[in-house]
């Protein structure tokens, strides 16, 4: 059995800031990351922006290349799963049958996606957009012809698909089970926003819609059957509907996992010598007044990795990263600042009508995040008010005319 | 195949060849200097990707977007040499150009 000093398992951000950070922070172990992916560890955003636009070619998203991980002695285990863990003996079991000894293990292993429970569900020509096996297959069913698309979910992922779909002359037809896209992360403002936009783009954006069935013929996809019985004809159906965090290993090793690892500030899991990082980690987020959250970004699975590599490498450093993220779609650019789960006002900054504005989120009177949307400037000057909760009025904020640093209390 | 010079935080110098067509960011990365994480992948989105400019070069590289400048701004080492790697396409004209990573936010 082949025994490493630190073991990663996933090779997402999280896992390959790890291992990067594990060799930053002076770690001289042996180190493998191990990842269900058959490639080195790349970009998960582009997956459905630039790559699916094929405005980008894979190898310009690897996070670093091939060769990068040779040089730093990480040893890459790929297209390879971990199905068990064994906290006590320090080892993992993988799909294949073998298993690997830890001195450390790192679980980053993010999620599955979230598939729907419909019939039809697992027809060919539904996909998910989780990693580049799944967006190489819906660019092999374009390259085939399909036109008319079925965007599943109004999450980030199908609105950024959409957009690359209309951007590739497909005919797409986006369902919202909710009353508005992006009911679970933003404001109402930034929801009509961007079905607004959408629409304008052509998309066929439909709210309070629910999907009662896939409907097929042989493998492929002909239609999506809605609740009310109506048939959207389509050729291709891309589901985006969330992840299910991969824990079921750690739980049934005797890991704290309700929903997601439980980790404290340094990251370390309720096991010895395991720490879960990115997307999995359920954790005590201060700038959602200390909520258990798991935060699924890019931002948080570098900054756990950071953490729990400097942990693992003896400085340990709570953490207590300012959440931040960014997505694409059409020429919008749009750039979030603190977390606005616990919101109770918002208030709009400049006018979306004629281009750049933000929304401002606040709690008992303190900003506790923004929305901006073609507004980098905003993004850049409200960071240190969402980190310090600042108490600013509303008229003050609702002013675009006076720059964000200024209003910073002294 | 070009070169630049990139000078890293420890101040050990590292000569790294190009192909023109791909983003300084990206040449930097893929010469296996850890130093600049490039978060957002290139999309001017972040300033994970800070570095300084030899000002010899200054007159060669395209000129700075205004999103590129406000992002710039969330830089406590922001000076007068100061560009996102990801807005500097490489080109043969920027042949033995002088890069500095800037200093950790």
């Amino acid at each position: 059995m082949d025994r490493y000093d630190a073991l990663i398992v996933g090779t997402g951000h999280g896992g390959a800031q790890a291992g990067l950070a594990l060799r930053q922070n002076g770690f001289e172990g042996t180190i493998a990351m191990v990842g269900r992916d058959k490639e080195p560890p790349y970009e998960r955003p582009p997956l459905s922006k630039e790559y699916l636009a094929r405005e980008k070619a894979f190898e310009r998203i690897l996070i670093r290349p091939a060769s990068f991980w040779e040089d730093k002695q990480v040893d890459l285990v790929l297209g390879s799963e971990v199905v068990a863990v064994d906290a006590d003996a320090r080892t993992v079991s993988l799909k294949d049958g073998r298993e690997l000894g830890y001195g450390e293990l790192i679980w980053s292993a993010g999620g599955s996606p979230r598939k729907l429970t419909c019939a039809g569900a697992d027809l060919a020509s539904v996909h998910a957009v989780r990693d580049k096996a799944d967006v190489d297959a819906i660019m092999a069913e374009l390259d085939n012809g399909a036109k008319r698309a079925v965007v599943i979910g109004g999450g980030y992922i199908g609105l950024e698909a959409a957009a690359v779909l209309r951007k590739l002359g497909c005919r797409v037809v986006l369902l919202e089970a909710l009353d508005r896209v992006l009911a679970r992360v933003a404001g109402e403002e930034l929801s009509r926003f961007f079905e607004a936009e959408h629409r304008r783009q052509g998309v066929d954006v439909r709210l309070n819609t629910l999907v009662a069935c896939i409907e097929g013929d042989g493998n492929k996809a002909t239609g999506v059957k809605l609740a009310d019985g109506e048939v959207i004809d389509c050729d291709i159906v891309i589901v985006g509907i969330g992840i299910v965090p991969a824990i079921d290993q750690l739980a049934a090793a005797g890991a704290d996992a309700p929903n997601g690892v439980t980790v404290d500030e340094y990251c370390r899991t309720s096991l010895p010598n395991v720490h879960a990082i990115g997307d999995v980690a359920l954790h005590a987020n201060s700038f959602a007044d200390g909520a258990m959250i798991r935060l699924e970004s890019v931002q948080n699975a570098n900054d756990m990795a950071n953490t729990a590599a400097k942990d693992i490498c003896g400085s340990p450093e709570p953490y207590a990263a300012t959440p931040w993220f960014w997505s694409n779609q059409y020429d919008l650019k749009l750039q979030t600042v603190g977390l606005s789960i616990g919101h109770d006002q918002t208030v709009l900054r400049g006018d979306p009508a004629t281009g750049g504005f933000s929304v401002v989120y606040l709690k008992g009177g303190r900003v506790i995040a923004l929305d901006c949307v073609n507004a980098v400037k905003d993004y850049v000057q409200c960071r240190k008010l969402v980190e310090a909760r600042a108490e600013i009025a509303a008229e003050m904020l609702a002013d675009a005319e006076t720059p964000l640093k200024q209003l910073m209390p002294i | 195949m070009n070169t630049i010079t990139v000078t890293m935080r420890s101040g050990d110098e590292v000569d790294l060849a190009f192909k023109p067509g791909l983003s300084l960011m990206e040449a930097i990365r893929d010469a296996g200097i850890d130093e600049v994480l490039a978060l957002c992948g290139g999309c001017c989105s972040c300033a994970t990707c800070h570095v300084h400019i030899d000002q010899e070069f200054a007159d060669k590289l395209p000129p700075m977007s205004e999103d590129e400048d406000d992002l710039l701004d969330s830089s406590d080492h922001r000076d007068q040499t100061s560009r996102l790697s990801c807005q500097i396409p490489l080109s043969e004209e920027l042949e033995g150009m002088r890069v500095r990573i800037a200093e950790e936010d």
